[in-house]
């Protein structure tokens, strides 16, 4: 009791506001204390039951890989693209070389420089996965938000249009990818291609698998703004164009974000599921010709691109997130 | 007498229901003058609000018409600025981007950028908002937030301006605060104000006159009474002057006497029909 009184006299006279925020600030410490060494200890306990569960498995290629397998062939992935790159480097370096002493003897001749000519190695594929991705999800985006909001102005034409959106959704990216690589080798023809056919079939596949979540949203938000706004929309005599964006497009802009965060998360993994089936560059590609490889180190290193495929994944919808609360008013 | 200001004729109103048409508003005629401080009463669900929108433009009116300076009313415009109940700014600008968006709009070409900014500021100094006016609607209270409503739909410079109880959500101090501000503001400006209200002090404050409403179905005009108060009008030495006492009792029958309503707890359906035969039941007297 005298303790207790002690205490708080002597809060009272050092200034009670100290004694609180220091409390406070230790609760803080706990609290993210809390926040990084419980995760932490998830992850500890799932490397070590996967430790020692991987052994146990028995394949045609080996035992299954463990985690310390998997560091490994990630630090040799890793090896093979510096490896390459330097070899690319010295590639180029020769060129120019040759090029140079060409041009000494004949300033009027023509050179060329040819780019390396070998395989996309781990690091490649994820650049050429992320930009597969990216341009898929940003293209679905500019058909989606756009018809989302005339389709959430717009009664008739949604109920026009909601039965075909409800068939189109579920349909897997596998059954979409031969119709869309038939349509993009029998229409993308062109004697100086500025993308690779490749390229546009895994995107618009990515596309018409990911629009579906963005376009829904939208158009639930567009038809659920606050009709006390859209009187106040219709008293100022707000232009269409004005009233779609000054009060339309804000007032859904947070369910529009949950729908590009669901859409962004489907493109990822169709993307991998297309790249596979279709052999186009990316990281789908390089987890089926490790399968097709068959050595003893090829499923460590699909394991090794199966977690990069998911931090990717992760650090995607991170980056969503921010944008988010950048953007949205309500965040 | 010169031609009315605004004038409503042979108002009828009716909704389509599952159960078929529902008659709302009977036969509603109303002549307003130019600065007169009309207030609308009667019980919830007599149909003062579809009047009100019908005159914003919101709504159309099944039969009859309204006239404003000569002008036919069918669609809304900002000569007939709408202060709703719930303050309806935009949660996404801030209180100066709220009141932006209206001058933008209405004063695009007749002002200057430099003119507008300053008229906006005005606005928001006449409700004593200047203060908070980089806060979102969400950073600031009710009252607040209401003041910002009525900065907004002054802004416009208004011939009519129209309030769906603005105060009505408010709490009671907050309330009598706003409803000073107003009469100062009304003072000053001269609008012409037609105001939604159920609370019977705030008519009999504001008003230059109370239209009272029957209960629907097919509401109409129950009685039109004249405040003859001078202004500026105090609540408190108000509170015991025999003529406000008077007036406050005119309305206070015609709603509990004459339109009395029994409102039951229950589901709003069953209610309706309650009301409906209640107004069978009382409908001699409030002809009389």
């Amino acid at each position: 009791m005298s303790t207790l009184m002690n205490t708080s006299s002597r809060i009272r006279r050092f200034g009670g506001l100290k004694a609180l925020t220091d409390r406070f600030t230790g609760m803080e410490l706990a609290r993210t204390g809390k926040q990084l060494v419980l995760p932490m200890v998830g992850i500890l306990v799932f490397l070590g039951f996967w430790h020692l569960a991987a052994p146990q498995v028995n394949t045609s290629l080996g035992s299954f890989p463990g985690p310390v397998q998997v560091w490994e062939q990630s630090g040799q992935l890793w090896q093979e693209h510096i490896n390459q790159r330097e070899r690319a480097d010295k590639f180029v370096i020769m060129q120019e070389d040759r090029n140079a002493r060409i041009l000494a003897k004949n300033p009027d001749a023509e050179v060329k420089i040819r780019s390396y000519p070998g395989a996309p190695t781990f690091v490649d594929q994820i650049a050429t996965s992320l930009i597969t991705v990216m341009a898929g999800f940003l293209l679905a985006t500019a058909i989606a938000v756009p018809l989302g909001i005339v389709l959430g102005l717009n009664r008739h034409l949604q109920a026009a249009i909601n039965p075909l959106i409800q068939i189109f959704k579920p349909v897997s990216p596998l059954a979409w990818l031969p119709l869309v690589t038939m349509v993009v080798s029998a229409t993308y023809v062109s004697e100086d291609p500025m993308f690779e056919k490749s390229f546009l079939t895994s995107m618009i596949t990515v596309t018409l698998c990911s629009l579906w979540p963005t376009l829904i949203n939208t158009g639930v938000g567009v038809a659920a703004v606050n009709p006390d706004l859209l009187n106040v929309s219709r008293v100022l005599r707000l232009s269409f164009w004005t009233h779609v964006m000054k009060v339309v497009l804000p007032s859904s802009i947070p369910i529009i974000f949950t729908g590009l965060r669901v859409s962004l998360g489907i493109a990822w993994m169709v993307l991998i599921a297309a790249e596979m089936l279709a052999q186009s560059p990316g990281l789908g590609k390089f987890v089926w010709d490790e399968f097709q490889n068959g050595s003893s180190q090829s499923l460590s290193r699909i394991m090794a691109a199966v977690l990069a495929i998911g931090f990717i994944g992760f650090v995607l919808d991170r980056i969503m997130l921010t944008l988010q609360k950048k953007i949205a008013w309500n965040e | 007498m010169s031609k009315p200001h605004l004038e409503l004729t042979g108002v009828e109103m009716s909704f389509d229901t599952p159960k078929g048409s529902f008659i709302a508003l009977g036969n509603i005629n109303l002549k307003i003058k130019k600065g007169e401080f009309v207030s609308l009463i009667g019980h919830s669900g007599c149909g003062k609000s579809t009047v009100l929108n019908i005159v914003a433009g919101l709504l159309q009116a099944t039969k009859g018409g309204c006239i404003l300076d000569g002008h036919e009313i069918n669609s809304p415009g900002p000569e007939r600025a709408v202060v709703f109940q719930n303050h309806a700014l935009m949660p996404w600008l801030t209180v100066y981007e709220n009141v932006e968006l209206a001058v933008q709009q209405v004063f695009r070409k007749s002002m200057t950028k430099q003119e507008r900014q300053s008229w906006i500021h005005h606005n928001l100094e006449l409700v004593n908002m200047a203060h908070a006016a980089n806060k979102r609607p969400g950073e600031i209270s009710g009252g607040m937030a209401q003041r910002v409503g009525i900065a907004r739909a002054l802004a416009m410079k208004p011939s009519v301006l129209l309030m769906d109880e603005p105060f009505g959500a408010l709490d009671a101090l907050t309330r009598a605060h706003l409803q000073d501000s107003l009469m100062e503001i009304q003072q000053e400006l001269n609008n012409t104000v037609i105001m939604i209200t159920h609370d019977v002090d705030e008519a009999v404050l504001l008003s230059d006159r109370i239209i009272m409403m029957t209960n629907g179905p097919a509401a109409a005009v129950g009685e039109d009474l004249y405040i003859d108060l001078k202004r500026p009008r105090n609540r408190v030495t108000l509170a015991d002057d025999p003529t406000y006492v008077h007036y406050r009792q005119e309305v206070l029958k015609f709603l509990y006497e004459k339109q009395r309503k029994l409102e039951s707890i229950t589901p709003r359906r069953n209610n309706q029909t309650t009301g409906t035969n209640m107004h069978k039941d009382t409908a001699p007297a409030a002809k009389a």
